[in-house]
């Protein structure tokens, strides 16, 4: 395969690109060790660790390294240094989508893979595991003494009118440095022009931008910001802990549903591990109730069909379009217009 | 094709032979419309994606600048899960995409579509121009946009089924077509074999059945050799009556002269003479007459003209025709009762084949003497026995006396040609059943058994 050709056009569509490093590994011991397995996500361990637990009382032999890293990070893993890893799992639907469109994800067949609607998988290389909704996420505290804002054009006005309450204490993504807060920026921009003008107050009153969800649902705990924009809501959901300082919204006007996904590299080096591995994830994930060994949304509810501002994520070749080099630059550009204007 | 296999089979495979061509060309023809029109479906897609990103294509500063619209390739993805590849460049220049996808041919067209290999598929790729003036320089812009064809394939996979259904069920239906025809096509030859076979022997009138214009020569040729067969039969029968005359009334002649001579002579060894003479006249006589039975009988059994006749009144009257030689001897012909049978028979040849049996019990038996006749019915054949209480058979194997010209050792002073129990034999062996000779368990006496099936 061309290999060197096509990293040449992620690292002219994702430039500067950081050179892959291992961040953080996780290594799941065994007592007797037959197999491992390679799991490259950008899912938090703490939240992804169950999964593996229950992986591992299935399959007693197989030790799992869990490597955390950024979406971004992965590309460079897989399309630039050719690193092996056996599992890829993703938040960035987009680039999920263009791994697989690009020759790097192996199809895969199971009973575990049938159980999966046709919605939530792409080429049966591309498998979904979760629905979760992009939500904005408030500090009680903040907001005291105001009314909560429940769409975006609330948002905008409650900012507008508060400035120097909010002044710095608005957070989002770094979307030139995470993929999924480039997709969650590039679906509401598809959605809606009320995108643009939530960036231009956003900008107005000073943003913070963020890697990670996690962080920023950190920092509005602890009123650092008051306002954090396209958090992951299963992970603010997640946080028992801080469960009463924090608010979180689905918007009203729409509200995006992203799918984490999960596919098999070509080049795996324990196909049969990672085939084992995908059919437990799939197995728990489209499985009916829930198990309480899955930490994330179910996806066995179709959650379009429940209310009609979820703008679900639809996987398919639409999403390489804003991998394109000039479209990533164009949007780039005009969000630092509008986000970093002091 | 020189076997003389059936005509009809051979019709048949030849019929159902371009059937199943035929149902090939159909398919084929089918498939290539089908992937003709499969093809076109995806090129006005791809074509459809690349117009919408030309139109796109603006100049911003002196700069081509390229706004991929979020349709362009997402249109393409609701139609298949097929891999989506583009570029997009200026002349030679890559503006952006992959620069290693290959590019149909576009010179003067404006778009060009071509099917080539990238990353190990098949791709469909369309490219599509646009020439726009940046800075007073004229730029061509060349959008290429390319699919994998796995969706392409399946729809086509999908198509050969339906396809080959249509084609296998219009095999089937011509080839019964065909079997229908050829069997229509063949009844008057069937018609006609089965008269043929059904005549009697006897019958060999001309057949004057109305045959398609094809069969009226074979018919003539089948009428023409009936008709030479129709006449050497009735020579020769017209031949061994005329032997019969020929040979038998000179004999007579000479035996009535020869004992009118006899009468006349007193000396002893000329009377001896004489009567050796007569005697061996007799047997001249008895054997033409038995060569003839035998001519007729061989000529009959060849095509037995059997008819459901009521066997004991056929016998019955074949055994009383020899009453007055037996009431010669002072011999008794017992006729036991006999039922009604009927039995599907040549009449003629049985009453030959009783006379001669009948006629060997007379003329082996002593005076005051018994003879019985008996049918006998059993489940699977009828017996007809004939008893006397003569010295029965002498041989060893009486089974040798049923060969030509074989004479027991009893007979010396009988006259006979030892034909009569082949006749008898050769009679029933053709209706299918055959004789018996044994000697009687209780007292002396021969017993004939012929026996035929029911
Ligand atoms: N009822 C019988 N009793 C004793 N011998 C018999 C009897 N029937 C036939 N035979 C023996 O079988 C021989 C063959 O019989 P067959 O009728 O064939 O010839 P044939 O009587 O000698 O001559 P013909 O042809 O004139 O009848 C006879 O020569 C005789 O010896
Ligand atoms: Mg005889």
């Amino acid at each position: 395969m061309c290999r060197s050709i096509l990293a040449a056009i992620i690292l002219a569509l994702a430039s500067p690109l950081p050179a892959f490093q291992i961040q953080e590994e996780t290594v799941f011991e065994v007592d007797k060790k037959a197999g491992a397995l390679r799991i490259i996500s950008t899912a938090d361990i703490d939240l992804f660790a169950p999964i593996i637990k229950s992986f591992q009382v299935q399959n007693p032999m197989i030790e799992v390294h869990y490597i955390g890293v950024t979406s971004t990070e992965i590309m460079t893993a897989i399309t630039q240094e050719n690193e092996a890893f056996d599992v890829v799992i993703s938040s960035a639907m987009d680039l999920q989508i263009k791994l697989a469109n690009d020759g790097y994800a192996a199809p895969h067949f199971s009973a575990a893979s049938d159980r999966v609607p046709g919605w939530g998988k792409w080429r049966d290389s591309v498998f979904a595991f979760t629905q979760e909704h992009a939500a904005i996420v408030l500090s009680l505290d903040a907001f005291q003494g105001l009314d909560l804002p429940k769409t975006r054009q609330a948002l905008i006005t409650i900012l507008r009118e508060n400035p120097d309450r909010f002044r710095n204490r608005v957070g989002t993504y770094d979307i030139r440095e995470s993929g999924l807060g480039y997709l969650f920026a590039t679906q509401d921009a598809r959605t809606s022009e009320v995108f643009w003008r939530l960036s231009e107050v956003f900008g107005q009153v000073g943003t913070q931008l963020y890697c990670c969800s996690s962080e920023m649902i950190d920092d509005v705990s602890a009123g650092d910001i008051a306002v954090a924009y396209n958090v992951l809501g299963s992970y603010a959901t997640a946080r028992a802990d801080i469960a009463d300082k924090i608010h979180i919204i689905q918007p009203e006007d729409f509200t995006t549903l992203m799918m984490r996904s999960a596919l098999l590299p070509v080049n795996a080096p324990n196909t049969e591990g990672a085939g084992l591995f995908m059919d437990h994830l799939l197995t728990l994930a489209w499985s009916a109730p829930r198990s309480a060994d899955f930490p994330f949304p179910n996806g066995t509810t179709d959650e379009t069909a429940n209310s009609a501002k979820l703008r679900p994520i639809r996987m398919g070749p639409g999403l390489l379009v804003f991998l394109d080099r000039f479209k990533r630059d164009q949007f780039l550009n005009a969000w630092e217009a509008t986000i970093l204007q002091n | 094709m020189t076997s003389p296999a059936s005509l009809r089979r051979r019709l048949a495979t030849q019929l159902i032979g371009s059937a199943a061509i035929l149902a090939a060309v159909l398919i084929l023809l089918f498939l290539s419309f089908s992937r003709q029109i499969a093809q076109n479906s995806q090129d006005n897609i791809l074509l459809a994606s690349a117009t919408s990103i030309l139109e796109n294509i603006s100049v911003r500063n002196d700069e081509i600048v390229v706004d991929i619209p979020y349709s362009a390739f997402s249109m393409l993805g609701s139609v298949s899960n097929d891999r989506v590849f583009y570029r997009i460049d200026n002349d030679d220049e890559l503006l952006t995409g992959y620069s290693d996808l290959p590019r149909p041919d576009i010179q003067a067209a404006t778009n060009a579509f071509a099917t080539r290999s990238y990353l190990d598929a098949d791709i469909r790729t369309v490219s599509a121009l646009k020439v726009i003036a940046v800075n007073q320089r004229i730029e061509t812009v060349i959008v290429t946009i390319a699919q994998t064809q796995e969706g392409l394939t399946d729809q086509l996979n999908a198509l050969f089924k339906q396809a080959l259904g249509i084609g296998v069920g219009f095999f089937i239906i011509s080839s019964i077509l065909a079997i229908i025809a050829v069997n229509r096509v063949f009844r008057p030859l069937q018609d006609l074999a089965t008269s043929v076979s059904g005549r009697g022997p006897n019958d060999l009138e001309p057949f004057n059945t109305a045959v398609p214009d094809e069969m009226v020569p074979l018919v003539h040729a089948l009428n023409s050799f009936t008709g030479r067969l129709d006449r050497s039969l009735s020579r020769s029968e017209d031949f061994i009556t005329e032997a019969a005359h020929r040979v038998r009334t000179p004999l007579a002649t000479v035996r009535t002269q020869a004992e009118v001579f006899l009468r006349r002579v007193r000396q002893d060894n000329n009377r001896t003479t004489l009567k050796d003479m007569i005697r061996a006249i007799d047997e001249s006589s008895r054997a033409a007459g038995q060569l003839i039975d035998q001519a007729m009988v061989n000529l009959r059994t060849d095509v037995l003209d059997r008819k459901e006749v009521n066997l004991g009144e056929c016998i019955v009257d074949a055994v009383q025709r020899l009453q007055p030689i037996a009431s010669l001897r002072d011999i008794d012909l017992k006729l036991a009762p006999m039922d009604v049978h009927f039995a599907h028979i040549d009449p003629i040849l049985i009453q030959n084949a009783i006379t001669n049996i009948v006629d060997n019990a007379i003329k082996y038996s002593p005076p005051e003497t018994e003879i019985s006749v008996q049918i006998i019915s059993e489940s699977d054949k009828i017996i007809i026995r004939i008893l006397d209480q003569g010295p029965g058979f002498c041989q060893d194997d009486p089974r040798t006396l049923l060969g030509r010209f074989v004479r027991g050792q009893s007979s010396t002073d009988k006259i006979g040609s030892g034909l009569g129990l082949t006749i008898a034999n050769d009679v029933f062996i053709a209706h299918g059943g055959g004789l018996r000779l044994y000697n009687r368990q209780e007292g002396t006496g021969a017993c004939v058994e012929a026996f035929l099936p029911r």
